[in-house]
């Protein structure tokens, strides 16, 4: 049997078969099905951060989409290996988007994305001025400080009282959007771990087909989501 | 120096909606016609099939199908005294790319613009006389009329498949139809889509206000259906990935769905993709083009096309920045008002009001691109521009289109953007909203308009081309009247919160949001060559043997989304060519 790139082949349609045979067995009422055994996040390998970038990367994630209060965080449904796995990629690199010079990075926000440097060099520079910052103002780099110190450094940042260079303003905009990215995007792409998010709002995912519940007004959809692959929850 | 490869009958710039209209028109009269597309081959399978589509980060957020400012950007400046700097990532307009063009991923709302819209000057001062057009407004007639162009509207809505309600079939007004539409010659193909319960709520609301309410005409099928070439459409699912997704279900109206496979089957048509057509070369004696020179990426080597008769199908910006570069035309200024290529740049006024409801559930994710509701009582032809003190107009529609969570997630005023807040304020509200959306006419004026930049250029050395736009008072008021009027709905609906976004005074034009894929005029159509570069059939009128298609030819942006009117007009093009231009070329007007 070949499996032709982009193609569905016959053996992954018998995979998604079989994994959704598993997860029928699942009682009702079972918040999402069990995911395949990953690393930790502690001991995930990042492709594109350095170490100190992963403590950063990781911090941050609690800190935008927290662990408490009801839904998932962004350190359970593993938003870090998300955004580090999209810096490692073409949206890390800019690669579809217009860099030839001259740059102004300092022009009207109006005007857009103006910087010489793409998303993943915009992250590895902005996050030793942020921990610098961090440093001076509050006496610690921002994974060791308290939860409530860490959520007035980010809005510092978010407000842009953190003096970033022009070509880096965009830093707490990529990092907020990228994060987001990571909890509601497909499964796939490293984030949105059991898809807890899809059935933390109510999305069913890649179901794709609703033409019965037009006309079913007001009502709770009853299915919960699936992704892309076929796993469900 | 260039490859030259062998003489075809017709060389087609682009192959989207207009593109593949043309080549199926002129390949039935059995001319040799080559179309060139500057991005991918691409059909519903493998590209875009179930469940890979499916895929908001990809399609919707990454805009895997569309245009890569890598390849093909321009520069955006507000006004006449700005440095233009280069429109570096998508953001408020998404130009399509490869086979299809944005006709594979738009929504599929196809209107026909009303009477007036088509002699707007003549109408405004006519109407409510000449001096109520405000200084630098530079508003046109286009040369056609309505009346001229609606059995074209009529062949494209066959072809394309169109699901809704005839509110004014030959003149006689149709219950539960748009009453202030412009006579159609005959009944939708298809009957209206269902609508989600947001259209529903607001269908009532505008009744009990006295207003006309009816099904937003719509590409998305609402049944089975073969066209006249013999194309068939499915019925919509309502998977809710329509706009930035190509449909997995032959349901949405584009140029896969509709004419492709029928036209391939055509021995006398062929396509070359990866194919970017970097000039159309004129001839000595300026009167005619002689075909087009072309970057083959797969050979790596620029070739020159020759062709009897050339048409540029491609989006409406390149368009104009292609007639630029290739030096057909004389270019405007804006100093002086001369000249007419760039001229007339316009865009599409939007805006809407969110409601929140705590005790009802909307499914957002159950929608379709052209699904619900909409009222036209505060249209072009319905508002008293001299009283209110602005020309132009909107419709007014509710109608969820989707509910993918990165894009769309609304949440109520005051809500954080981040933080624990923020993530229950989106488990609690994802599926308790709706809009109700206001699209509006945008006005030409003399500083908006297109030209090549002085300092950017393409990855062929080409010059960028420049956009200089920025938002008038006329608009901003019309856009205000249109939230007053939502507003009034809105609140008679009895939502928990509500919360409106509209253009206001000093607004200027953001590019980093989106906003829409309207982008018109620079290439503009009219009734004298002194004021536009196409005469009523869209011929050039320089060169006799160049057509140019699309929304580039709109003298100024209608109230309604531009695909069904730039189907009418191919067709109404096509016809010419057909009935008059092959038999005897020459300028027609």
């Amino acid at each position: 049997m070949v499996d032709l790139p982009g193609r569905p082949s016959r053996r992954s349609f018998l995979k998604a078969t079989v994994a959704s045979a598993a997860v029928t067995s699942i009682p009702i009422g079972m918040p999402h099905a069990k995911a395949a055994e990953l690393p930790s996040l502690d001991a995930y390998k990042p492709v594109y951060f350095d170490a100190a970038e992963w403590s950063f990367i990781l911090a941050a994630c609690a800190r935008l989409i927290p662990s408490d209060g009801e839904g998932p965080g962004a350190i359970e449904t593993r938003v870090p290996v998300f955004i580090d796995l999209q810096l490692a990629g073409d949206f890390g690199k800019a690669a579809d988007w217009y860099m030839e010079g001259p740059h102004t990075p300092d022009a009207n926000p109006l005007l857009g994305f103006q910087s010489p440097l793409t998303p993943a060099e915009i992250y590895r520079k902005a996050i030793p001025v942020f921990q610098d910052w961090c440093k001076t103002t509050h006496g610690d780099a921002f994974e060791k400080l308290d939860p409530e110190t860490q959520d007035a450094a980010l809005t510092s940042l978010e407000k842009g009282e953190v003096k970033l260079a022009p070509e880096l303003r965009d830093f707490f905009s990529f990092l907020l959007q990228n994060t987001k990215e990571g909890y509601f995007a497909d499964p796939m792409y490293g984030g949105n771990h059991g898809m807890q998010a899809w059935v933390h709002v109510g999305f069913p995912g890649a179901r794709g087909s609703y033409t019965e519940w037009v006309h079913n007004y007001n009502a709770e959809y009853p299915l919960g989501p699936v992704s892309i692959s076929g796993e469900r929850a | 120096m260039a490859r030259q490869d062998p003489k075809k009958d017709v060389v087609v710039i682009g192959l989207g909606w207009t593109g593949s209209i043309m080549s199926m028109e002129l390949a039935q009269e059995g001319l040799e016609v080559l179309a060139l597309e500057r991005g991918d081959d691409r059909n519903t399978v493998p590209d875009f099939q179930y469940p890979n589509i499916i895929d908001e980060l990809k399609y919707g957020i990454r805009y895997e199908l569309m245009q890569k400012p890598r390849k093909s950007t321009l520069t955006i400046r507000h006004g006449l005294d700005d440095t233009a700097l280069p429109y570096r990532h998508l953001g408020s307009f998404l130009p399509g790319d490869g086979v299809g063009g944005a006709g594979a991923h738009w929504n599929g709302q196809n209107w026909r613009p009303q009477e007036p819209e088509y002699r707007l000057r003549s109408y405004v001062e006519e109407t409510f006389g000449a001096d109520i057009i405000p200084e630098g407004m530079t508003i046109q007639d286009w040369g056609v009329t309505y009346e001229e162009l609606e059995p074209y509207f009529d062949q494209f809505e066959k072809v394309a498949g169109i699901s809704g309600k005839a509110g004014n079939l030959n003149g006689e007004i149709i219950e539960g139809g748009n009453p202030f539409e412009a006579p159609r010659s005959s009944e939708y193909p298809m009957p209206p889509l269902p609508h989600t319960y947001d259209a529903d709520l607001f269908s009532k609301a505008a009744k009990a206000k006295g207003l006309h309410p009816f099904p937003r005409p719509s590409a998305n099928a609402s049944e089975a259906y073969t066209n006249p070439y013999g194309m068939q459409l499915g019925p919509c699912n309502f998977c809710g990935f329509c706009e930035r997704f190509g449909c997995l279900n032959y349901s949405k109206s584009s140029p896969q769905v509709c004419i492709l496979d029928a036209l391939k089957r055509k021995p006398n048509f062929s396509y070359k993709t990866n194919s970017e057509v970097l000039k159309i070369e004129k001839a000595d004696d300026g009167k005619t083009v002689t075909g087009v020179t072309y970057f083959d990426e797969k050979a790596n080597e620029e070739v020159f096309q020759p062709a009897d008769l050339v048409l540029l199908c491609a989006y409406s910006l390149h368009n104009v920045h292609l007639l630029l570069l290739s030096g057909i035309g004389q270019p405007y200024d804006p100093a002086t008002g001369e000249g007419v290529v760039g001229k007339n740049y316009a865009y599409q006024m939007t805006g809407g009001t969110r409601l929140y409801f705590k005790d009802k559930q909307f499914n957002p994710f159950i929608g379709t691109g052209s699904n619900g509701i909409s009222i036209d009582d505060y249209s072009i032809s319905q508002i008293d521009f001299a009283k209110e003190g602005f020309i132009g107009g909107s419709y007014i529609t509710a109608g969820q289109t989707n509910g993918r969570p990165i894009q769309s997630m609304p949440l109520p005023p005051g809500t954080p953007k981040w933080g624990k807040a923020w993530k229950e304020a989106a488990g609690e509200w994802y599926g308790r909203s709706m809009a109700i959306g206001s699209h509006g006419s945008n006005m030409s004026y003399r500083d908006c308009y297109l030209d090549l930049d002085p300092t950017y250029t393409d990855r062929h050395g080409r010059p960028l081309m420049r956009m200089t736009f920025n938002w008038k008072q006329n608009d901003i008021r019309m856009t205000q009247f249109m939230k007053a009027r939502i507003e009034e709905i809105a609140q008679s609906m009895n939502p928990d919160m509500i919360a409106s976004g509209y253009k206001k005074e000093g607004s200027q034009y953001d590019v980093r949001p989106y906003q829409s894929t309207h982008n018109v005029g620079g290439a503009i159509m009219g009734a004298e060559r002194k004021t536009s570069v196409l005469n009523k059939y869209l011929q050039h009128w320089d060169c006799h043997n160049l057509f140019v298609m699309g929304a580039s030819a709109y003298p100024q942006n209608i109230q309604y989304n531009p695909t069904g009117a730039l189907g009418g007009l191919a067709y109404w093009s096509a016809a010419a060519i057909r009935k008059d231009y092959l038999a005897n070329p020459r300028p027609l007007v």
